[in-house]
């Protein structure tokens, strides 16, 4: 698959616009932040970690088809769908009613030049994007423009070639294209999610894509299998499983047929990945108290890492690997704390409530989303580890669980019994808003995890 | 005259002595008879006699063997009563779980004194070796439910090795909150699924 940019001057003065941006952001950050994001500034028009974002609305119009065979306008109206579910996945986009549209661009030209913009400003259709398929023996290639209609300017410009099956592939690279213009952030459009579920009730590791598709079960042990994760170059798993007896740890390259078992006395439980490394955290209790260690790929043990009577558990790296945050009872009660791998300080980070677990690292290392219990209510929150003040995101809708960040930033996976009480996944964004079903699958889902970008050529 | 009388007092006498004599001679016939006639009864005595030891040897052997039955009846009771009494105290050992408050891994005074019920069940058994499980509620995470899954078998473990009990005989394994024994979800489910169980391998 080839992606070429179709402007390359283009390209380059967006560069310049970029760093010129970032310089400007650097001096006037302070200013900025009471200027609405959108638009705020020429590179990041979308701040997605922004609480109250408003989402900016995008016309997805119809795609050209080149030549205009049956099978070309089909293969374009499918294009199109999935740029149009992709778009509305995010978040921060909203795809508009076509009924509204006073010109069609498959018609009268996609590119700029042809486009009367006032169309689209008239709208209200912030954001424009034009497609052409062209089909021929099975090859298919996509022109793709992402146009900004006040500004009257290309964003986006990309052309894509591959076979018809990679049609879905295409359309998402090109997604990921117009959230970096858009979020400086290339999004979750080629990332996938491992997860627990269950199959006749014994519990099987399970991938899907970002949007719920594709759905892949990773293992048959039929055991119990628990907290899966990723590697931060996505080919390795690592997870929980009982296949032979007591709770190991399970280290499973996806793409060879590679792998350790860690297997200390008593219970080898919830791995994580440090970022960028082959080594992983976890919780071991084969000193008969439950503590953090730092592990190589094999199980070795580098390092200890908790030291402290009582449970320590759930280890999550910083997205810079040098904290780590976890659970500990050390206090008396469960709470999130933080320990510096370099001065080995660790501080305390929940302080409201009794039972905070489950801390998720945000992928811009400001925010912990985790999981706290009140009057039997289990609830995901989010606390800024400077401020330490949580903001509770899921209320009265079940009880919901395992909270974990896309690698943008801009979503949480979690579980959730809101739908009927079998533990189901769903999406949220980041402020909490459009909480929604991830997949329709029989039985109990639990404890996604989100992997960074996979395969793409960002 | 006088003398005469003497005669003849002496002729009775005599005759009488004779009479005595005769007499006797013919009760000796008649003696013999009866012997004969004894003899015969004490044949008849003697069989039934036998017959009556018989019978009482019989009797006696029957009581015996009565008795012996009875023992021995006794005896697979009473084992059977052992053996009930020691299924009874093992199943006790296996089913009788010991219970945690939330989020607790603190041993309360009941599950002390069964936990003591225990040690002394597996001194009494020396070639028992155990698995002690860990469990958990619903409520709470999945990994910190199986930390505390792991710290509830420990520490059950830790006290039955304070009583004597060999540590060598004692495993553990947490579950966390992967196996609950009632999927309800009321107080009383929760109650029952905070425990250690005590599985003998």
């Amino acid at each position: 698959m080839v992606s070429i940019a179709m402007n390359k001057r283009y390209c380059i003065h967006n560069m310049m616009n970029k760093m010129i941006g970032y310089i400007l952001y650097g001096f006037l950050g302070v200013f900025l932040c009471q200027i609405p994001p959108v638009f705020a500034k020429d590179y990041d028009y979308i701040n997605i970690s922004n609480p109250f974002l408003k989402k900016t609305p995008v016309a997805v119009t119809e795609f050209k088809a080149s030549h205009g065979h049956a099978v070309e306008v089909k293969d374009g109206k499918t294009a199109q769908r999935i740029l149009i579910e992709a778009l509305d996945f995010t978040g921060y986009l909203k795809t508009m009613n076509p009924v509204s549209f006073l010109s069609n661009p498959a018609d009268s030209g996609i590119q700029l030049g042809q486009i009367n913009f006032r169309d689209w400003t008239g709208i209200g259709a912030e954001l424009l994007i034009t497609g052409e398929i062209i089909e021929a023996q099975g090859r298919v290639s996509f022109k793709l423009r992402l146009f900004d209609t006040f500004n009257t300017k290309l964003l986006v410009g990309k052309v894509y070639s591959g076979n018809r099956s990679q049609i879905r592939r295409m359309i998402h690279l090109f997604c990921a294209e117009i959230s970096h213009a858009l979020t400086g952030k290339w999004g979750v459009f080629n990332s996938k999610i491992v997860f627990v579920s269950t199959v006749d009730g014994k519990k099987e590791i399970f991938t899907c894509d970002f949007d719920g598709q594709n759905v892949k079960q990773i293992t048959a042990h039929k055991s119990i299998s628990l907290s899966p994760s990723w590697s931060s170059d996505g080919n390795w798993l690592a997870y929980v499983s009982y296949a032979r007896g007591k709770p190991e740890i399970f280290i499973k390259n996806l793409k060879e047929n590679r792998g350790a078992i860690i297997d200390y006395k008593g219970m080898n439980i919830s791995p994580n990945w440090m970022p960028g490394q082959l080594k992983l955290a976890a919780a071991l209790s084969f000193s008969g108290d439950q503590e953090i260690y730092l592990l190589t790929l094999k199980g070795e043990i580098i390092k200890r890492i908790t030291n402290s009577w009582g449970i320590d558990v759930s280890p999550k790296f910083s997205p810079d690997g040098r904290k780590i945050a976890f659970t500990s009872k050390r206090t008396g009660t469960p709470q999130i704390h933080i320990k510096d791998m370099e001065s080995g300080s660790v501080q305390r980070l929940t302080f409201k409530g009794a039972n905070n677990t489950s801390p998720a690292w945000s992928p811009d290392g400001r925010n912990i989303a985790y999981v706290g219990i009140e009057d039997n209510r289990i609830d995901i929150f989010i606390v800024n580890i400077d401020k330490g003040l949580p903001v509770q995101l899921t209320m009265n809708a079940g009880d919901n669980e395992d909270p974990s960040w896309s690698s943008d930033g801009s979503l949480l996976a979690f579980s959730s019994t809101r739908d009927g009480g079998s533990p189901k996944l769903f999406v949220m964004n980041a402020s909490g808003s459009d909480q929604r079903k991830l997949l329709s699958l029989k039985g109990r889902q639990t404890q996604p995890a989100w992997s960074v970008s996979m395969g793409s050529d960002n | 005259m006088k003398n005469s009388v003497w005669i003849n007092l002496v002729m009775a006498i005599l005759v009488a002595g004779l009479f005595f004599t005769v007499s006797c001679a013919k009760k000796t016939i008649v003696s013999d008879a009866t012997t004969i006639e004894d003899q015969a009864k004490l044949e008849a005595d003697a069989k039934a006699k036998a017959e009556a030891a018989e019978a009482m040897a019989k009797a006696k052997a029957d009581a015996a063997r009565i008795a012996q039955q009875n023992l021995e009846d006794q005896m697979t009771s009473e084992r059977a009563l052992t053996e009930a009494k020691t299924m009874a105290a093992k199943k006790r050992f296996e089913n009788q779980d010991i219970h945690f408050e939330f989020d607790s891994s603190q041993l309360s005074s009941m599950a002390k004194m069964l936990l003591k019920e225990k040690a002394a069940w597996l001194k009494a058994n020396p070639s028992i070796f155990v698995t002690i499980e860990g469990h958990c509620d619903e409520r709470g995470t999945t990994e910190y439910n199986l930390a505390l899954g792991d710290r509830r078998a420990t520490v059950a473990k830790a006290y039955l090795v304070d009583l004597g009990v060999s540590v060598s005989r004692l495993n553990t394994i947490s579950y966390g909150e992967e196996k609950p024994l009632d999927w309800g979800k009321t107080e009383a489910a929760y109650r029952a699924n905070r425990r250690a169980h005590f599985v003998i391998d």
